[in-house]
């Protein structure tokens, strides 16, 4: 039994943005995490591998340096890293990406009993549609938002996050399940892992390595084969009308409750 | 003939997927075909909207009229009753490969992001989330980038056609992304619950209305997860979208976000309004997500928001800066907030808020 984990490198908002002349962000020069959302994803599968001894391989799609996450995911107790990089794979929209991830997943082979997990969504997208399109493109049944995972031989219970409450889902493996962050705490990195993380096995899919799966089209994948493009990007205008008032003391304040008064606001 | 979504010359109208919980239509699909409406008037074609469920009454279905559909595709089936993503995966590209729709339209709820992805992967065409704004007409376009860009409009190349130009805030930065399907057929995109607003029920439109009924065929066989219970939470979520006053928190209480959140209770208490939130407070774990403001959290039109502590990225702007009156205290004069507040106090939230609230009262108190 195996649980494949999707996992996304993505710049940390948490710190300072940084945004360049053209008001993209200057991702070049943002300090880079796991997507908390894959966290959660990748703990679950850690979960399963506590409870069932199953193999943990963990994916990602991204440029070269996001091996050195494949690498600290091992140290917490995943067996396996498999890094889809290639030019060719580079401007993929949402449709493209799940299509080259699922062929790679095709390509390391789903078994009766195996799980693929993704996170629900990434936080530099925010999109959310990768996940349900890889299962897709896999001809698995999926379930997203989960955050209660319980499996019990080939079934999975799973509770699934709704905006009112949730739903509680069950489903047979193989299938594929996204996660949220609430789903768990994931753990940290072990000391001994952390050793021997980079004798571990950590396989590199180019384009070579995959363009012979059924999944990969040159028409499918990559900036020229994803269904959208980019009409036109664009900046905000600044409003520039705000009304800066004069300190910040009782008097400030009162001044500004008085505006809101003589205009009815309050 | 074989359904391909490349032939885009094929496809014609505008739908909108109307999603339902227990039988009752959600406001977000009213709020999708009131949009949807002047996308169709632009392309002179039909609005539909798409309704599947089990046993959902032809009087409900007519009412989705009242909010501009031409006509309702009713697509009735036990195995609809209750969400699955399998059943009403099929039954939806059942209906588009059938009739071809050139748009469709999604709620982008924990639903409807798990199933507009799926048919959109089925189908083989494109898919944008959370979209702002939509349109499919140039001149139109051009018209909303004079207001919001800082585009030279009238010196720039726009591409021609009625390709549906589907707008989003772009990561991070400070840029907003249009983003087209040109090659493939529908267009799809997921709207957020509030971004778009309710025309009003025009009863004549919901009389004449048209309902057709859509036959599916579903087995056990084409449902591989099983819905065993649904429960819906007991806790009382905020009403961000009806409130007249909002006191949002951003990550300037982070110093003590118990106390800063009580600060904005109070002065939300005060004035009779609620609090919302930056995504930074939610993502911190200080507040639940429901009193999100934001591109991925609600999008607000209150009298009064007061933002406390939040610097105004381009995501919380997308949800608050229509609102009437904005009033921001934030410690940095330089936070991109006091763009596109009316009034600014430069100061410290835990100070600033609380004589907020103690001037409030003595206005009140003396009316
Ligand atoms: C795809 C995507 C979707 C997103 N969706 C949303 C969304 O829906 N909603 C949302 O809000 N964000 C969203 N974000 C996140 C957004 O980009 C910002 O990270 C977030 O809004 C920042 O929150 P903040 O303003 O509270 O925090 P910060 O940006 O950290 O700002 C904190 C502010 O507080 C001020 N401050 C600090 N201390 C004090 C004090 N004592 N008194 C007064 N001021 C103080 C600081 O000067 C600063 O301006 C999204 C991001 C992405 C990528």
């Amino acid at each position: 039994m195996k649980a494949i984990v999707c996992v996304k490198q993505v710049p940390d908002t948490s710190g300072v943005v940084a945004v360049k002349a053209d008001g993209t962000m200057d991702r070049a020069a943002m300090a880079t995490i796991t997507n908390h959302d894959d966290l959660a994803a990748v703990e679950a599968a850690l979960e399963l591998k506590d409870k069932t001894g199953c193999e943990v391989i963990v994916v990602s799609m991204g440029p070269p340096p996001a091996e050195g996450m494949l690498r600290e995911l091992i140290a917490m107790g995943a067996d396996r890293g498999v890094l889809i990089s290639a030019r060719e794979f580079g401007g993929s929209d949402t449709y493209a990406t799940s299509q080259i991830i699922a062929a790679a997943v095709n390509k390391i082979g789903v078994d009766k009993e195996d799980v693929v997990f993704c996170g629900r969504q990434a936080i530099d997208g925010d999109t959310a549609q990768v996940g349900p399109q890889i299962a897709e493109k896999l001809g698995l049944p999926q379930v997203t938002y989960a955050a209660d995972i319980d499996k019990d031989g080939d079934k999975l219970t799973i509770k699934r996050l709704l905006e009112d409450g949730h739903m509680m889902l069950s489903v047979e493996t193989p299938c594929l399940v996204t996660t949220v962050k609430e789903l768990n705490n994931p753990r940290y990195m072990n000391v001994g892992l952390i050793q021997e993380c980079f004798d571990k096995p950590l396989d590199i899919f180019d384009y070579e390595a995959l363009k012979d799966e059924p999944l990969i089209d040159p028409d499918t994948i990559g900036l020229e084969g994803s269904p959208t493009n980019v009409y036109k990007s664009f900046s905000p205008p600044a409003k520039g009308a705000c009304q800066m008032l004069e300190g910040s003391d009782r008097g400030t304040v009162d001044e500004l409750t008085g505006i809101l008064a003589d205009k009815h606001l309050i | 003939m074989a359904f391909d979504s490349k032939d885009t010359a094929a496809f014609k109208d505008v739908w909108v997927f109307c999603e339902q919980r227990d039988g009752e239509i959600m406001s977000i699909s009213h709020q999708l075909l009131s949009e949807g409406r002047k996308l169709a008037d632009d392309l002179g074609a039909n609005l539909c909207g798409v309704l599947l469920g089990c046993g959902i009454p032809e009087d409900a279905a007519k009412q989705l009229g009242g909010y501009g559909a031409d006509i309702v595709y009713n697509i009735d089936h036990e195995k609809l009753k209750v969400y699955t993503t399998d059943a009403y995966t099929k039954a939806i590209c059942d209906i588009v490969e059938e009739k071809k729709p050139e748009i469709v339209l999604f709620g982008a709820t924990n639903i409807g992001r798990d199933l507009a992805p799926r048919c959109a992967a089925r189908l083989h065409t494109g898919l944008t989330a959370d979209c702002t704004h939509l349109d499919v007409d140039v001149e139109k376009y051009k018209a909303f980038l004079k207001t919001t860009s800082t585009i030279d409009v009238d010196n720039t190349e726009f591409m021609p056609g009625t390709n549906l130009k589907m707008t989003r805030p772009a990561f991070g930065g400070h840029l907003m992304a249009t983003i087209i399907c040109p090659r493939f057929r529908p267009q799809m995109s997921t709207v957020r619950p509030g971004v778009m607003q309710t025309q009003e029920f025009d009863d004549a439109k919901a009389a004449a209305c048209k309902i057709e009924n859509f036959p599916v065929e579903i087995t056990d066989a084409d449902i591989h997860v099983t819905v065993e219970a649904v429960e819906k939470t007991a806790k009382k979520l905020v009403d961000l979208i009806g409130a007249d006053i909002i006191v949002s928190v951003g990550r300037g209480i982070s110093k003590d976000p118990e106390k800063g959140i009580a600060i904005a209770q109070e002065l939300a208490d005060t004035l009779g309004g609620v609090v919302g939130s930056s995504r930074a407070c939610v993502d911190a774990g200080f507040i639940s997500q429901d009193h999100q403001v934001g591109q991925t959290g609600k999008t607000v039109h209150p009298k009064i928001y007061i933002a406390l502590g939040i610097s105004g990225a381009i995501q919380h702007k997308a949800g608050m800066q229509d609102s009437e009156c904005i009033i921001a205290v934030n410690k940095n004069e330089d936070a991109p907030i006091f763009e596109v507040a009316s009034y600014g106090i430069v100061g410290d939230l835990f100070s600033v808020g609380p004589m907020l609230t103690e001037s409030i009262k003595e206005i009140l108190a003396g009316k």
